[in-house]
């Protein structure tokens, strides 16, 4: 029996399907991320965990004990709130210690724990501060000493990064990685952010529409998405409309190039068009040849310097297509308006038919049942 | 249902602390003639030429109000917007003034501070000092008014419209910010109304012949009509609330009045 | 900010003389304000330190420690207390009802639009409809007698506790209307947060929901205070505004008809003392509201 199960929850208000057949277990000091656009579930699942929203149906159990129909308070699950939700009447060590306090602790042990949590978030010397003196970012980190304190079972994170500026975002999420490391605290992280998800996560449950479209890890979840949603919500996907030449081999044309997928595709005959998905980190340029890649000519319509990568994009026929390069100053960037040839891998391509859900892999004992084209 | 009966408790007895005067009121006003309910009261008071007088001069008097408040808040609310955001803290300051000095200590300063000048000996004079405390009353509510109307729209962008199109400051204020803020203005202009209207205080310590010291009077020599009076006293002030939150988009109305 | 680089930029080209104009657009307000209520207060001020001969005395002030206007300071401060803190109480209750207490929302929005009227609905009105209420002759007091129940000789209108009543009816419009906006600040992140610490409802109370709301609470309850300790036409219309006096205001706007107390630096003493108290009371209300702003602002 794992640490968190989550068993076959739905959440209704009124006639609104908020969450669908929810199934999930959670080992014991796992980093999990629920992933997925707003009003997808999850910050709905992750209430109903916390216990301020009770399933419809369903089941939730922590460490063996039945808590479905349990309230907040004897949960003892610590929650950190996009909003941070520090009390603005008490000081920071006062924050920190609430949780003790109504546990009734001595004040000595209080204090300790305070200051100990203090140093972990690197705040040592702002115990007698209050939270209108602080930064977003401190405000977050006091949250999550706060929530830490009690030691919780579960560490629960609603959206917290989303109010900071991106520069202590990156940061800060560095730093609740660590501490949860540290801790070896049981985790729940809740984002719509994939870039914070793929930085904090174990594993990763990408939601949509109250259903789980895949649970894997984000090795999975990136390379093997197993439905179109997960594939176009996790990084970014080129779609190209393509003419079925030869469905038996999977030889596909658009604008009289062929090029080859890695599957026949048997619910398609020759002429049939169909979209085709690819990474724009698979597509490289043209370089060392190689019989097994496909080639494609296009025209450069613009390039864009990102940084550490070059994103240039190509024109083809009605398609565009984005494809990145790593930066390197002895690159000769293609020019707009410029012909060039790029290659890919015909098994970097997705084709229809691949929305199906499929095991992942088989450290994932629980699959994501039902799952449909987004 | 049990889990929210505190709540409908609390409700229910503020309803009626509000609800049973007016109703009781009402219920006064209509029994002028013993034994039946009529408008005895109410014609008797609306037929009565001293009420029509100090009603008229009254209405007149808060239109006066409304007119130099306005003429004074407008522009020194725009300015300070534009010119002096560092004076906003100065303007507020001066606007919660009335509540620290409150009508009779107001009116008891001027009377003293103004006495044996033109101010205090003649009919007019009176007048003027009147309407000059109405006006200060009315500065909190319509300062705020305009000011939250003001922010509202984007004054820098319409003025330099207006400056590049080659008006001059009187034309901006008049044809682009007043129009433009009018809904604001109105709320304010409510608020004063109703202040004016009920006012006793100063009215009655200037010997000004106004409404609240109309109705002061009238109760020593009738029984049923200062009813009648209050409750169209009320309709008054409602209709005037009313109106503000007609015009405006909850605007809303504050702390007032004549206590 | 838009409005600095514009004054900038009008300095650089008209010069100096644009920073005077500038004050010019603020003239009229000050000016009127200055001369409807600045200099008079002042020059009351100034004057209640003066005797008759425009000497330096403190003889007025002392003379306000005269048992008669002591009494009536008391009375005032007595009346304005029990009218703040039972309207507080009360609106305060009512406000908590119509907000998180999760009353249907048009309730809501009714009681708020009513407390709009009902805050500007005092004076001689107000007390004309309380005459009608619970009068010799009024509705509830006859209602009363009806069941068995005589409120007279007992009980009086004219009397303290029946000020007491009639003021309430305008303090708890007053209370809705500040607390109301102070209700619905409370986060419910705040209670989920307290919950997931392990509080229950009564010590999310103890604890965040009440030391929260307290500035807010306290600040308007003094606000109320200053409120009642002003007013004065509700008073005179119920007691008939005799030279008797109980209400300070009363006795402030006697020695304006008639100097009443013979000694016009008297009158001067009295009106400041209500300038101190109700500078006192707004000065406290400010601050506990500004205490309260900067801990919700973030």
């Amino acid at each position: 029996m794992s640490f968190l199960e989550i068993v076959h929850v739905h959440k209704r208000f009124g006639t609104t399907i908020a969450v669908e057949d929810f199934t999930l277990a959670v080992e014991q000091g796992e980093f999990i991320s629920f992933l997925g656009p707003s009003g997808c579930g999850k910050t709905t699942t992750l209430r109903m965990v916390a216990g301020f929203e009770k399933p419809t149906s369903g089941q939730i159990v922590i460490d063996g004990v039945d808590v479905t129909n349990m309230p907040p308070n004897r949960r003892n699950i610590g929650m950190v709130f996009q909003s941070y939700a520090l009390f603005p009447n008490m000081t920071v060590a006062d924050n920190i210690g609430f949780g003790l306090r109504i546990a009734r602790r001595p004040a000595h042990e209080i204090r300790v724990r305070v200051e100990e949590l203090l140093r972990i978030i690197h705040m040592p010397e702002f115990g007698r501060r209050y939270p209108y003196q602080l930064s977003g970012g401190q405000q977050q980190r006091v949250a999550l000493a706060r929530a830490l304190a009690i030691q919780p079972k579960l560490l629960l994170l609603d959206e917290p990064l989303s109010a900071l500026d991106a520069k202590i975002r990156a940061s800060l999420r560095q730093e609740i990685r660590d501490i949860q490391r540290q801790l070896g605290i049981t985790t729940i992280y809740v984002t719509h952010d994939q870039e914070e998800a793929m930085a904090l996560s174990d594993r990763i449950v990408v939601m949509s529409r109250g259903k789980i479209e895949q649970i894997g890890t984000l090795f999975e979840v990136y390379n093997f998405p197993a439905t179109r949603f997960v594939a176009s919500f996790v990084g970014t996907l080129n779609q190209i409309e393509a003419t079925v030449v030869d469905a038996a081999i999977g030889l596909l044309a658009v604008e009289g190039q062929q090029f080859r997928i890695a599957r026949p595709l048997p619910q398609h005959r020759s002429g049939d068009r169909v979209n085709i998905a690819i990474r724009p980190e698979l597509i490289a340029l043209d370089g060392q040849f190689n019989s097994a890649m496909n080639r494609l000519s296009g025209t450069v319509e613009d390039v864009t310097f990102l940084g550490s990568i070059v994103r240039v994009r190509l024109r083809l026929a009605a398609n565009r297509l984005s494809m990145d390069i790593f930066n390197n100053p002895h690159l000769r960037l293609p020019q707009p308006g410029e012909t060039i040839t790029v290659h890919f891998a015909p098994e970097a391509c997705l084709a229809p038919g691949d929305d199906t859900p499929r095991e992942a892999s088989n450290a994932q004992p629980l699959s994501a049942s039902a799952a449909e084209a987004a | 249902m049990l889990k929210r009966f505190w709540p409908w408790f609390w409700f229910l007895v503020g309803a009626t602390y509000f609800l049973v005067p007016l109703y009781a009121t009402l219920d006064f006003s209509l029994r002028a003639r013993r034994g039946e309910l009529s408008f005895a009261a109410y014609t008797s008071v609306l037929n009565d030429i001293r009420f029509i007088e100090s009603f008229m001069f009254s209405l007149q008097t808060a239109l006066a109000t409304i007119v130099v408040s306005a003429i004074v808040i407008v522009p020194t609310a725009y300015w300070v917007q534009l010119r002096l955001p560092r004076l906003r803290p100065v303007i507020e300051f001066f606007t919660l003034l009335p509540f620290v000095v409150p009508a009779v200590v107001l009116v008891f300063s001027l009377a003293r501070t103004y006495s044996r000048t033109p101010l205090t000996d003649s009919r007019e004079g009176l007048w003027v000092l009147l309407v000059g405390s109405y006006v200060i009353l009315s500065f909190p509510y319509m300062y705020r008014a305009v000011d939250t109307g003001l922010r509202s729209i984007n004054i820098h962008d319409l003025t330099e419209a207006a400056q590049s199109l080659g008006a001059g400051w009187f034309t901006i204020l008049t044809r682009v910010i007043f129009p433009n803020i009018y809904v604001a203005l109105l709320s304010g202009a409510f608020i004063t109304f109703a202040i004016v209207m009920g006012e006793f205080t100063i009215a009655a310590l200037l010997a000004q012949p106004a409404f609240g010291p109309y109705m002061n009077r009238l109760a020593s020599s009738k029984v049923y009509e200062p009813s009648a009076l209050a409750i169209i006293s009320f309709a008054l002030t409602w209709a005037a609330i009313a109106a503000i939150q007609w015009f405006g988009q909850g605007a809303q109305a504050r702390v007032a009045g004549p206590r | 900010m838009a409005p600095l680089t514009q004054t900038k930029t009008n300095q650089s080209t008209v010069t100096r003389r644009s920073l005077s104009w500038t004050w010019v657009g603020v003239a009229p307000f000050f000016l009127f304000v200055a001369a409807f209520l600045i200099w008079p207060t002042l020059s009351i001020i100034g004057q209640s330190f003066l005797d008759q001969e425009r000497r330096l005395t403190l003889q007025n002030i002392l003379e306000l420690g005269h048992p008669f206007i002591v009494s009536s300071y008391v009375y005032s401060v007595q009346l304005s207390a029990v009218t703040a803190i039972g309207g507080g109480l009360l609106g305060g209750l009512l406000a908590y009802a119509i907000t998180i207490g999760g009353l249907p929302r048009p309730l809501r929005d009714a009681v708020i639009s009513f407390s709009g009227v009902a805050s500007n609905f005092a004076g001689v009105p107000l007390a004309f409809a309380f005459i009608a209420t619970l009068g010799q002759l009024g509705v509830v007091t006859q209602w009363l007698r009806s069941i068995g129940i005589s409120l007279y000789p007992a009980f009086s209108l004219y009397s303290f506790w029946g000020l007491c009543i009639v003021y309430i009816y305008f303090q708890i419009p007053l209370m809705v209307l500040i607390m109301a906006p102070a209700f619905e600040g409370m986060r419910r992140e705040w209670r989920e947060a307290a919950e997931s610490l392990g509080a229950n409802g009564w010590q999310y109370w103890r604890y965040v929901g009440l030391p929260i709301l307290l500035p807010s609470i306290l600040g308007t309850t003094v606000l109320l205070f200053g409120n009642a300790f002003g007013a004065h036409a509700t008073a005179f219309q119920l007691t008939g505004g005799g030279s008797q006096g109980n209400v300070i205001t009363i006795l402030i706007g006697a020695q304006i008809s008639s100097d009443a107390l013979a000694n016009p630096g008297l009158g001067n003493a009295l009106a400041l003392g209500m300038i101190v108290i109700m500078g006192i009371s707004v000065g406290l209300y400010t601050w506990l509201q500004r205490l309260s702003a900067r801990w919700l602002r973030s």
